[in-house]
């Protein structure tokens, strides 16, 4: 029966002639679906990233703003005919298109940032956790699993209830809510592989510690670890925007994808549909496209199917 | 030696094939062999060499992309290739039977041994739950297990793996099947239960008539169990005959040099006193992707000459004794017992 | 398992006391009570009042045993809104929220584990396929936004669902239920499947992992070596193992489906607790806050201890392994 499993698929014999990397990206290609969303994740940041040359006008730059032109549908010229609003005006006459595109510079940024630093400080206290062990790694995974069984938005919701709003409170509060993931990633995976001869050699050798940890424990507990952060961007990105949808997340002043459809909810009863939808839109596209690559990540890094 | 009887099951040029990206692999390629009522044959071949495929094949349970491509499996006369599923699901587990490698992977981890027994009864006899329940009883006890009923309440975690395995084997005979294909049954257990499961299962066959399809790797096992013997390399059957023939005259090299490479097989002194050393088959059995044309041993064989580059035909060295090579070994090079 | 019990009991009143340290430190620690805890249109001389009933001159550990005393009494203070006690506020919010929990989690449930069995059976098939992109778009659908297409469609456009509100409910056993009337369940129809969302994803993809998994499994073709019927080998030899992962899963994330009904309720206009909670965050009305909080940790202990024993339930070699210790 083993060969009824085993006979399908490539020969190891074949993978290991192959470089790591080479084969990593070959069968991260096998999956035309996986490649749409690297594509179309690529073209939403860059989106992201040069906003303010993409975006038709500054919707933040109120001299740019006539509300003559409020709520006007997708499609419509702009009453000095200068422009066209490819996907309709929100009720300040603000281009729906080019506060898509601001919209997505501080939802990728925050998500980024928070991701970032989440997974470094989990993954620091993960590592620690994990090569140390004893009383450290015990409170420390109690305090993660205790965390890890609330679910983020509330854990995030209790600390903007309780700081206030801002940038850097939700950021804060998407950290908090999310370090918990790397440190578990982390301290599992720097437990299986601190248990491995090479870290048993390097110990011997009589390298630093930090050396060990870093040089040599870290690089292997990275596969898991990316799969894990690819997963939390997007986690991240959902959670910022359901808190500034409820009002809880960003400011006015800093209007993410979030708050974009927060405003348009209003006008969805009259049929004013594209002044919510379109930002929706945008952030399905940001959160799908992470996902299907994390989703391919997950089976390429994956040692179990890696066969397959 | 039973004397020649109908047998049970006639298995004539069975190809299995398995359809991938690359073209189609032959795991299994025109295997023949037939076993009598009551008669043991071991299939022995290294892990990846079709052996454990050949008895999937003759279970109808082959998983696609893999399926049978040619050849006949009669059991009792009936041809069982181009049954419909439910024919195949009747004849499994009711005339056919398998046990497993592993017997802590074969029971369902989380239902007790009752149910697992108890609907085995019932997928091919109408009979009540408490009359299966009578018959799981009587074949756990036929197996040697202490306590049945006690075990029978049991999860499969309870048990120790020589007792899982007995209870597998309990479940295989629960319907008196014709035929038992056993895939390495005692590999996973200490050598001391290896031997008392060995020697049970010969008698419980010998005594019901059934036949008993034995697969292994180890020679060891069939030397003292097997009535007759195919080894098998690369999907093909290279040699087959009786454990005798196969066992003191091998005839293919590579039979030859699976014996040397057995330390029981080994274990007798030569002429000076000393035990002989183990010698290991030069190189690796080829993946089933790149089997090598005509004879698949080739590339190892210290005989091979430009005539294996074509498929060797099967050859009958003495009665029964049927090996595929054109320079078989003279049958004084044989291991003298 | 009596004894496994106990253990995870005790857990769960160590997590609870941990809970309500932090809430604690959170609540009186952080900044002023006062500010927290007193309206802030309040008077001087309230301000005062408050000071000494809420017992600020006295040392920490003796505000807090103060504190988790008065928690225990179900004594969480008054709301500043409504000027009833906060936790009767929202205990009397919650049947609406379990309902719509429950609701969402069944439809997640039913229509997840058939979806992802079948995905799971056919992984290569056109169906198999179809299920699982469905279920990436479903985890990439921020809930909030399938909240507003879901109105937009069906309340709007076509008219057929109301687009929020809890429709008339019927007592029983004095508990308020809308799944009695017709209406009600328009009513509640919407937010069930909005909240369901994510979970069904998640359930689809747990399903169909966990049937593959189990169709490697040996057990899986000893029981086809049995001559078992696929109906059989299916729904009792794969289901039943895969069902372990999926109960706890269903269980754990019952909570979270609690948690992310603040944002279907305040969508949907849903009068249950996720609704006051984030109408009391932006008024400010911070004992609610507090009870809310308390209420949910509470709730949570009580489901993963639930779960834990559940699973012990199920699982034979966890429900063995607890007994013979």
């Amino acid at each position: 029966m083993s060969e009824a499993n085993i006979l399908p698929t490539a020969s190891p014999a074949e993978a290991d002639v192959e470089r790591p990397l080479r084969r990593l990206v070959r069968m991260y290609a096998e999956s035309r679906v996986a490649l749409f969303g690297l594509a179309l994740l690529l073209v939403v940041i860059l989106a992201a990233l040069f906003a303010p040359w993409l975006a038709p006008q500054n919707p933040y730059d109120l001299m740019q703003l006539d509300m003559l032109d409020g709520r006007l549908p997708p499609g419509s010229a702009s009453g000095d005919g200068r422009l066209t609003y490819l996907l309709g005006t929100d009720e300040q006459g603000r281009d729906m298109l080019s506060a898509i595109l601001y919209g997505l510079r501080i939802s990728v940024g925050v998500g980024v940032v928070a991701t970032l630093m989440a997974l470094a400080i989990g993954m620091a206290l993960g590592l620690a956790a994990g090569y140390f062990g004893g009383r450290f790694d015990a409170i420390l995974m109690r305090i993660a699993d205790i965390q890890l069984s609330f679910p983020s938005i509330l854990v995030a919701m209790i600390l903007l209830a309780l700081f206030g709003q801002g940038i850097d409170k939700i950021v804060i509060a998407l950290v908090a809510a999310q370090w918990a993931y790397y440190a578990r990633t982390t301290r599992s995976a720097a437990l299986v592989e601190g248990r491995k001869e090479y870290i048993e050699a390097a110990r011997l050798l009589g390298l630093s510690t930090p050396r060990i940890l870093f040089r040599h424990l870290l690089p292997n507990c990275l596969p898991p670890l990316i799969v894990v952060a690819a997963l939390q961007v997007a986690a991240a990105i959902a959670l910022e925007a359901t808190l500034s949808f409820l009002g809880l997340g960003l400011p006015v002043t800093e209007p993410s994808l979030g708050l974009l459809i927060a405003n348009g909810f209003q006008y969805l009863y009259s049929g004013r549909y594209w002044i919510s939808v379109f930002p929706g839109v945008a952030l399905l596209l940001l959160i799908l496209a992470i996902n299907l690559v994390a989703d391919q990540l997950r089976d390429v890094l994956n040692p179990r199917l890696q066969s397959q | 030696m039973n004397a020649p009887r109908e047998p049970t099951l006639v298995v004539d040029r069975l190809t299995t094939r398995f359809a991938s990206r690359s073209g189609a692999v032959t795991a299994v390629d025109e295997v023949s062999f037939s076993v009598a009522p009551g008669e043991v044959l071991g299939l022995v071949g290294e892990s990846g060499s079709g052996k454990s495929l050949t008895g999937f094949s003759i279970l109808g349970l082959v998983d696609p992309p893999g399926e049978i491509a040619a050849g006949s499996i009669r059991l009792k006369g009936r041809e069982l290739r181009g049954l419909s599923a439910r024919e195949w699901r009747a004849l499994r587990g009711d005339r056919i039977a398998m046990i497993f490698q592993d017997p802590m992977m074969t029971l369902n981890p989380v239902l007790r041994i009752d149910t697992q027994m108890i609907e085995t009864v019932r997928a091919h006899r109408h009979v009540g739950r408490d009359a299966a329940r009578e018959l799981a009883r009587d074949a756990l006890a036929r197996v040697g297990i202490p306590s049945p009923d006690e075990r029978l309440r049991a999860y499969p975690h309870q048990l120790s793996g020589g007792m899982r395995q007995r209870v597998a084997i309990a479940i295989a005979l629960l319907n008196a099947p014709d035929l038992i294909i056993a895939d390495e049954p005692t590999t996973a257990l200490d050598v001391t239960i290896q031997a008392q499961i060995l020697f049970e299962m010969q008698t419980l066959c010998r005594e019901s008539g059934t036949a008993l399809i034995w697969i292994t790797h180890d020679l060891a096992v069939v030397a003292g169990l097997a009535d007759r013997v195919c080894v098998m390399y690369a999907g093909r059957i290279v040699e087959q005959g009786s454990t005798a023939q196969v066992l003191e005259t091998p005839a293919h090299p590579y039979t030859r040099g699976l014996l040397d490479s057995t330390p029981a097989a080994n274990a007798q002194p030569d002429e000076g006193g000393q035990p002989q050393p183990l010698r290991q088959i030069p190189g690796m059995a080829p993946s089933l992707k790149e089997i090598p044309a005509g004879c698949a041993f080739r590339p190892r064989c210290t005989h091979a000459s430009e005539l294996c580059e074509q498929v060797p035909p099967a050859v009958e060295l003495a009665p029964g004794h049927v090996a595929r090579c054109f320079h078989p070994l003279p049958a004084t090079q044989g291991v003298k017992p | 398992m009596t004894l496994f019990i106990l253990r995870r009991m005790l857990q769960a009143f160590n997590v609870l006391f941990v809970m309500s340290l932090l809430v604690f430190a959170g609540v009186y620690a952080i900044g002023n009570p006062l500010d927290l805890l007193v309206d802030p249109n309040a008077t001087a001389e309230d301000m005062a009042r408050a000071a000494a009933s809420l017992g600020l001159d006295q040392p920490l550990w003796a505000q807090y045993a103060r504190f988790l005393g008065n928690a225990l009494q179900g004594d969480l203070g008054n709301s500043f809104i409504h000027g009833v006690p906060a936790l009767g506020l929202i205990v009397e919010r919650l049947p609406a929220t379990l309902e719509l929990a429950v609701v969402a989690m069944l439809i997640a449930v039913l229509l997840g584990i058939p979806l992802g069995l079948w995905a799971g059976l056919r992984p290569d098939s056109w169906s198999g396929r179809t299920i699982m992109a469905g279920s990436i778009l479903g985890f990439s659908l921020p809930t909030f936004w399938v909240g507003l297409m879901l109105i937009m469609v069906f309340a709007v456009q076509l008219g057929w669902l109301p687009a929020s509100g809890r429709g008339p409910t019927a007592e029983v056993l004095g508990v308020p239920i809308s799944l009695l009337t017709a209406d009600g369940w328009r009513h509640l129809l919407l937010p069930a499947a909005n909240l369901a969302l994510f979970k069904l994803s998640l359930i689809i993809r747990l399903t169909r992992s966990g049937t593959r998994e189990a169709l490697l499994q040996d057990y899986v073709k000893f029981a086809r070596a049995k001559g078992l019927s696929n109906a059989r080998v299916v729904g009792v030899h794969v289901l039943k193992n895969i069902l372990i992962p999926i109960v706890t899963v269903v269980g754990l994330e019952f909570g979270s489906l609690i948690a992310f009904s603040v944002v279907t309720e305040s969508i949907f206009a849903w009068p249950g607790m996720g609704k006051l909670l984030l109408d009391s965050i932006t008024q400010l009305d911070r004992p609610v806050v507090v009870a809310y909080l308390l209420l949910v940790v509470t709730l949570y202990v009580v489901i993963n201890l639930a779960v834990d024993l559940l699973y012990a339930a199920l699982d034979p070699r966890v429900r063995l392994a607890g007994a013979s210790q």
